[in-house]
């Protein structure tokens, strides 16, 4: 066996997105030496493909916009699921965390008086969007890298070494947490490239891994979304809340089949883009929910008027919530009034110049004619709901980003509770710096506070090794490309936007037989840079994660945010204060009922009586 | 409308290789890189291939398609006639680590010797007023997605390891003229650009340019202004003291 190879760190990241590296840029300026891990290239994470923008409400554009109402927006959003004080974090030093970008050298989009411009989003009451044109992403994320490569130049004027206090470990994948007694000690996992192991040593340990959108057929999400951080704190002990919410994007492309589910931003929205069915009509004043009466206008003609003045109008329905908008889709495609490819018809073409829309929305134009040959200033895209973004994750604490297992934090995507049952558009991108940056202080302050280090034995090491080599083992097993096609297509089909018991119960039966073929996979070939075998490694946490998924999607008998049930479609005030939370049981799920912590009184004084009512019970509003 | 398509892909790793003939199929509206996931699901299992968003936006996926510098997931299959034989091969100005898997380092080590973004000292958080004609040069530049491809073309490196050293290459050129147009940027950053980082080296070809799947104008846009500024400065040293004494 070759020796293993042995780095020890104070704070480990996991993952390389904008939470991860948020919080190694925190970590190593609390002095703390620091590695960041990620499975793709520097600068490559997921979180360079979003789009339409940064959710913060400075007020830059309307200035009646404050932390509260944005507080508001996002718990209204995730259909006051929310664990309140994430929300209220995140509300309040969003706009601290933006401006920072600014002095790391990000470079916006500008207002007419030089301050960084904010556009409209679903769910958002006030523009409030930061962007750069539909890059938003790629400027966070080479902003963070650029960071880095800041902190790693001072270190090398001070010791003589880039990498004296922080180090990034590109194309590596962690295969397992390693723990000593109840503490975690580090991780273990190998390098794409040459398949050889690798074992960090490091009393904390930061999840940022993203999410777990590879385990459904039709997804915007990238191969990295395989919930691999979702798994290892579920298998190191810690727990998963919230793994019912899914949410289904409004709008990824349908056609042709091989980018199906691509994204197309919600800023085509936001900037004028309406929705149509085949007939020709704004579907969307069709599906405006009791609860958003007031605030979404009933006719055209308003919702048009809005664009130019939103003191007088209500917002035009095309711009509520995501869940609502990907349900009415749902619904106009099965009535038989979809697109010829199966969606519905998305047009900014009769709505903006095509200047101006080459303008504000540059890669949403290359992307439409690049890959579909669709000229998006002249003609409807062709649009439908895909998987983009989970809700759930591992429960933290919301101040410091602390999972239940001493010294294992988790920001970002990975995390569950800030978007309640559903996430409005651009508050991801703040939460990750506002988590990012939270779980990066939190971790040191466990590390600086701690007085033995924790160790780690070689049994475990060789277990975690065992594990990984396993596929190249066993022969004549089942080629792991085939498994997670089938994983994929059932998830699809039987945990998907719309979700009925009988559905769930056999996409849970149809897992179990999955993870037992996995049991048996075989690759072909060696370890060096084989995607067969990362793809073996993978299914593992995919397989884990959907069971969440599936477990507590068939326990929630209502409809919110994003799960819908077809056969408890109301949404039910009783099941708002319970949180469904996973645990590894076995080798498989089980999942739990657990209150959920009442909202602070001084928080609960920002919504009107009238539209708690139409949340909390009575016995929670006497 | 599907059909049985031919392929050329270049398979081995640093001890050599060779391009390996494959024929697969091939369906309506998909790109290069669903025909190299195709293989690797069904008949070359451990075929490397570096990819993630599939959406032209992460810049993983460079390689050369017969000869030319694309990305795999934004090469159209349409865009080649049916009986055409595709070849596919890894970037070559970059050491091969295996198959269509190339070792990048070169272009972190590069990154990493432009030095960051000084703002003024004198500017808090969330005081920061550019406007947006100010930004929007840097802005063009931040389009970058990092694929490398213009680096991979540039002859300067392409066929002279030796000018590797010297030469940082357009992408990372075009950092430094990136930072110079930042509005807010406190740094002097002309004299740099053509000690450190070799754009004396550029003679503006712009092939750089005509690879940039962003459509980014390096070369006009960036290299030829710094080279501009360079001469000025060269030339003219009121000029210079002036650029010094009037920026922001
Ligand atoms: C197309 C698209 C558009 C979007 N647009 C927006 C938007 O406009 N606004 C908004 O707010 N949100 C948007 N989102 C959502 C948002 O981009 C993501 O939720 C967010 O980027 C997630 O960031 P993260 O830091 O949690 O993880 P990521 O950026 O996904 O990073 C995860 C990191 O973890 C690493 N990793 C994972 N597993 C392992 C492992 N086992 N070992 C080592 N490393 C590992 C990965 O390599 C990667 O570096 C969009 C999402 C998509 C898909
Ligand atoms: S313009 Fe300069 S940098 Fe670009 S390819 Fe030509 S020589 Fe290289
Ligand atoms: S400038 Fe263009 S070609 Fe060069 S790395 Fe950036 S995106 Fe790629
Ligand atoms: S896979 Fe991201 S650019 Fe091709």
């Amino acid at each position: 066996m070759p020796e293993l190879e042995r780095h020890s760190f104070d704070v480990l990241v996991i993952g390389a997105g904008g939470a991860g590296l948020r919080a190694a840029i925190e970590a190593r300026e609390h002095g703390l030496r620091t590695a960041v891990l990620c499975k793709s290239l520097f600068g490559k994470a997921h979180t360079v493909m979003a789009e339409g923008g940064i959710a913060a409400a400075m007020g830059n554009v309307n200035s009646s916009d404050s932390w509260q109402v944005h507080f508001r927006d996002t718990m209204r959003g995730g259909k006051f699921l929310n664990n309140w004080r994430m929300a209220e974090l995140h509300a309040q030093e969003a706009p601290q965390r933006v401006w920072e970008l600014e002095t790391y050298g990000a470079l916006f989009d500008r207002t007419k008086d030089g301050r960084i411009s904010q556009r409209n989003f679903g769910g958002h009451e006030y523009p409030r969007l930061a962007h750069v044109g539909d890059r938003t992403g790629l400027e966070l994320i080479r902003t963070l890298q650029q960071k880095i490569v800041s902190l790693q130049q001072e270190d090398f004027k001070e010791f003589g070494d880039y990498e004296e206090r922080l180090r990034v470990f590109q194309e590596f994948t962690v295969t397992d947490l390693v723990k000593d007694g109840d503490r975690i000690a580090g991780a273990f996992g190998y390098w794409r490239e040459s398949g050889r192991f690798v074992l960090f040593e490091a009393p904390a340990v930061i999840l940022a891994t993203g999410g777990i959108g590879k385990s459904f057929k039709v997804t915007s999400n990238s191969w990295e979304y395989t919930g691999d951080g979702h798994a290892l704190a579920m298998r190191a002990g810690a727990s998963l809340i919230n793994m019912e919410f899914i949410q289904f994007h409004p709008t990824g492309m349908v056609w042709p089949p091989s980018v199906k589910g691509i994204l197309v931003t919600e800023s085509v929205r936001g900037d004028g883009g309406v929705l149509r069915n085949s007939d020709g009509k704004r579907f969307m004043f069709d599906y405006i929910p009791e609860v958003f009466k007031d605030k979404y206008a009933d006719n055209e003609e308003e919702g048009d008027r809005w664009y130019t003045d939103q003191a007088n109008n209500r917002r035009p329905p095309e711009l509520l919530p995501r869940d609502e908008v990907a349900r009415a889709i749902n619904s106009e495609v099965k009535a038989g009034r979809g697109s010829p490819h199966g969606g519905v018809f998305l047009d900014v073409s009769t709505r903006l110049p095509a200047e101006e829309i080459r303008k504000r929305l540059p890669s949403m134009h290359h992307q439409f004619k690049e890959l579909a040959d669709v000229d998006i200033t002249a003609q409807p895209m062709e649009v439908g709901p895909t998987c983009h973004y989970v809700m759930g994750g591992v429960e933290v604490d919301p101040d410091t980003g602390s999972s239940s297992v001493a010294g294992l934090y988790a920001a970002g995507e990975v995390s569950g509770g800030m978007h309640g049952s559903n996430r409005l558009g651009g508050n991801s991108l703040s939460d990750l710096l506002v988590f990012g940056r939270r779980a990066g202080a939190g971790a040191a302050e466990y590390v600086r506070a701690m007085t033995d280090r924790p160790t780690v034995s070689e049994d475990i090491v060789t277990e975690a090794r065992a594990t990984a080599l396993k596929p190249f083992q066993t022969e004549g097993g089942e080629n792991p490309y085939t498994l997670h096609m089938e994983l994929q297509q059932s998830m699809n089909d039987l945990v998907g936007i719309i979700r009925r018991q009988g559905e769930m119960e056999e996409a849970l039966q149809r897992l179990e037989k999955l993870k037992e073929r996995a049991q048996s996979l075989t690759v072909e070939g060696h370890q060096q840079f084989n995607p067969g075998w990362h793809l073996a490694l993978d299914l593992r946490n995919m397989l884990l994660v959907s069971e969440c998924v599936a477990k507590a999607a068939l326990l929630r008998t209502e409809s919110r945010g994003g799960h819908t049930r077809d056969d408890h479609p109301v949404m039910d005030a009783e099941w708002r204060r319970k949180l469904l939370v996973c645990n590894v049981d076995g080798d498989g799920v089980s999942v739990e009922e657990k209150p959920q912590i009442p909202i602070r009184h001084d928080l609960l004084d920002l919504f009107d009586r009238a539209e708690l009512e139409k949340y909390l019970t009575a016995e929670e509003l006497s | 409308m599907s059909y049985q398509g031919k392929f050329r892909v270049w398979r081995g790793d640093d001890s050599g290789g060779a391009l390996e003939d494959f024929t697969v199929e091939v369906n309506e509206g998909e790109v290069v890189l669903d025909i190299i996931h195709r293989l690797q699901a069904t008949q070359a299992p451990d075929l490397a291939v570096r990819w993630n968003c599939k959406a032209g936006k992460c810049g993983s996926c460079s390689a050369e398609i017969n000869g030319r510098p694309r990305l795999l997931c934004m090469t159209r299959m349409s865009t080649f006639t049916e009986g055409e034989t595709i070849t596919v091969t890894p970037m070559r100005t970059f050491p091969i680590i295996r198959d269509l898997v190339t070792d990048v380092s070169f272009n972190y080590t590069k990154a990493r010797e432009v030095p960051s973004f000084a703002p003024p000292k004198d500017l808090a958080p969330g005081e920061y007023r550019m406007q947006q004609v100010d930004v929007e040069r840097s802005q063009e530049f931040r389009k970058c997605i990092e694929c490398f491809l213009c680096q991979n073309t540039c002859h300067v490196v392409r066929d002279h390891e030796e000018n590797k050293e010297a030469f940082s290459g357009p992408r990372f050129l075009m950092r430094v003229a990136e930072l110079e147009m930042h509005p807010l940027d406190t740094a002097d950053r002309v004299d740099q650009a053509q000690e450190e980082h070799g754009l004396g080296l550029c003679n503006i070809t712009k092939c750089c340019s005509e690879v940039c799947p962003e459509h980014i104008h390096i070369t006009d846009n960036a290299l030829i202004p710094m080279k501009e500024r360079v001469a000025d400065r060269k030339y003219d040293p009121i000029v210079w003291l002036g650029n010094k004494l009037f920026k922001r």
